[in-house]
């Protein structure tokens, strides 16, 4: 036996392989080698079942929503509110009114940072966030803080890559925190935050908060919203949705009170120029022709989950992950960054003598897809005392055989660059 | 390993990137730039010293992946003695050739020594912004800026 064989790999189970088929993209090769994606965190492919409800829509039933009587756009208006009514359901909304659709996770953000905190802030309070947030959600924070004279403060993270729970409670009792943000599941280590005790937490400080879900929403983490948290958004592109499309979901009593994100069609109830009234939320947010095609695509990505075995699929990606983390002792230069208990499928590395990028390079040119760099967590990367880290992120139709695949790579990158 | 990536990382690009050439800070220099590329975050500064417009000095620095370090590497030992004109003219030459290197894959006639092995990354045009960086760098350097950001769709 060599040193690359010690640990057995698991078989893939058939139910794996089942869903497997779903997924067209899956039988593509990349350079003379099958597609092995562990790039999921960063988008994940779409099932059939989502590329021919688009499909269809596109074919039959597309017209504009929410202003025609005639029968096309009806039944367009009808599909674009039947998935309004999936996603509220999907998170545990209390009324479908409270489903905002967006670009994305991104917009969302944006659309909460300006619309509900900024009219909120004065100079001098203190947005929270954590250490370990995606740009998406301390980018648009930074911007309201510049423009209104509060601060972001960010709550640390430990070496683990764990959100330092105590120094997060402390900051909320002791400074002047008005809006706190947090990321369920982070997309550059895996952690799992310990979401209802963060929304305990700011709801005993009585803060608002935020929780950024679209790494948690992919492995089955939908319960933000129920737990209390005011807001939650997520991508649907990285839960087998088209990109484009995204969702804000909130509180509807607070949704009334902000004003709207941008201006345009379909989010006001009349116009003149001696002024302007708008429509209740969702519509007031809404503003234009929105992503109608995408809004389906997304219906049609949580009727096919519900479709599945869904805990037996995510127990597979839990057992990738370990079986990763397991055979990671092999490479005697290669560190895991983020070793929380409780994480998502990611398994993110360096690699002694190599750089992410070089990694990524290798990996490619057999068929493996990973990401390398700083994901979108620059302050993250700054507090671990590292440039970036190569990421390989699992969904459930990923195997044991590529995860094999992928350490057969790292050894040759390593005897190369070692 | 698979032939173009064996062209990649050929030895002479390993061995700049395991063991670069002038790879430090330069105490003396009268010119420095740090220049970065955000799709990355890997980061290259350039240090040079002029005198009597001569290059009499030239290190770099920088976290950086293999194609990077090994053009940072070459570009410390092409450039020495060069007039800054010179460098100017030559940064500027290789730039416009590595930007076209998925066009035409050979390494120009009037290149000689390692610097042809960067021409390798024509196969692998996402990672042509690695070599050229630190010869974008160069360039901010010798203009007196002391930072440069790659733009995210340069090469
Ligand atoms: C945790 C997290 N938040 C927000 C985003 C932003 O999502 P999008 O670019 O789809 O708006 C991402 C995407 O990578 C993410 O991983």
């Amino acid at each position: 036996m060599t040193a690359q064989s010690l640990t057995e790999s698991p078989a893939t189970p058939p139910l794996v392989e089942r869903v497997r088929q779903d997924f067209p993209i899956l039988e593509k090769t990349v350079h003379g080698h099958p597609l092995a994606y562990l790039d999921n965190a960063a988008s994940i492919q779409r099932p059939l079942a989502v590329i021919s409800r688009v499909d269809a829509y596109e074919r039959e039933g597309h017209a504009n929503i929410h202003r025609g009587v005639h029968t096309l756009s009806q039944s367009a208006t009808e599909a674009y509110e039947a998935a309004r009514a999936k996603v509220a359901r999907f998170l545990g909304a209390q009324r479908e009114e409270e489903i905002i659709f967006t670009r994305g996770a991104t917009e969302a953000i944006n659309l909460v940072a300006q619309s509900f905190a900024r009219p909120r802030l004065r100079e001098g309070d203190v947005i929270l966030l954590t250490e370990m947030e995606h740009h998406a959600n301390i980018v648009p924070w930074q911007m309201i803080a510049a423009a209104t004279g509060a601060r972001v403060v960010a709550a640390p993270v430990t070496e683990e890559g764990e959100l330092d729970l105590e120094r997060f409670g402390t900051l909320l009792r002791e400074e002047p925190v008005k809006m706190c943000a947090v990321v369920h599941a982070s997309n550059s280590l895996g952690t799992i935050n310990p979401v209802q005790k963060l929304v305990e937490l700011c709801k005993t400080a009585g803060v608002p908060v935020l929780v950024d879900i679209a790494q948690a929403v992919p492995h089955g983490l939908t319960g933000a919203y129920a737990a209390g948290a005011d807001f939650v958004v997520f991508s649907g592109h990285k839960v087998f949705a088209p990109t484009g499309i995204g969702v804000l979901c909130g509180r509807y009593g607070t949704l009334e009170t902000m004003p709207p994100y941008q201006g345009g069609g379909d989010m006001i109830e009349r116009v003149s120029f001696a002024g302007t009234t708008f429509k209740a939320p969702p519509a007031r947010f809404e503003a234009g022709t929105p992503h109608i095609s995408g809004a389906i695509g997304l219906g049609a990505a949580i009727d096919y989950l519900d479709s599945l075995d869904l805990p037996a699929l995510y127990a597979h990606e839990s057992a990738l992950l370990r079986y990763a983390t397991q055979r990671a002792a092999e490479l005697p230069g290669l560190r895991i960054w983020g070793t929380a208990p409780e994480k998502v499928a990611v398994f993110s590395f360096t690699l002694e003598g190599a750089h992410p990028h070089d990694i990524a390079t290798f990996l490619d040119t057999d068929g493996i897809a990973v990401r390398a760099g700083h994901h979108c967590c620059q302050p993250l990367m700054q507090r671990l005392g590292i440039a970036g880290t190569a990421r390989a992120s699992f969904a459930f139709y990923n195997t044991f055989e590529e995860v094999d695949r992928l350490f057969r790579g790292l050894h040759r990158i390593a005897r190369i660059f070692g | 390993m698979n032939a173009q990536l064996a062209d990649l990382y050929q030895e002479i690009i390993l061995r700049h990137h395991k063991s670069p050439h002038n790879c430090r800070a330069l105490p003396e220099a009268s010119h420095r730039s740090q220049g970065r590329n955000p799709v990355c975050g890997d980061e290259v500064e350039i240090y040079l010293n002029i005198e009597g417009g001569h290059i009499r000095g030239v290190t770099f620095q920088g976290q950086a992946c293999a194609i990077t370090r090994a053009s940072a590497s070459m570009l410390t030992e092409a450039l020495l003695g060069k007039t800054t004109g010179e460098a100017t003219a030559f940064a500027e030459t290789l730039l416009k050739e590595l930007r076209a290197a998925d066009q035409t894959p050979e390494a120009p006639a009037h290149l000689n020594g390692d610097l042809r092995a960067l021409f390798a990354v024509g196969r692998f045009p996402a990672r042509i912004p690695c070599a050229t960086l630190p010869w974008i760098t160069l360039k901010a350097a010798l203009a007196g800026q002391p930072r440069t950001l790659l733009s995210p769709s340069a090469k």
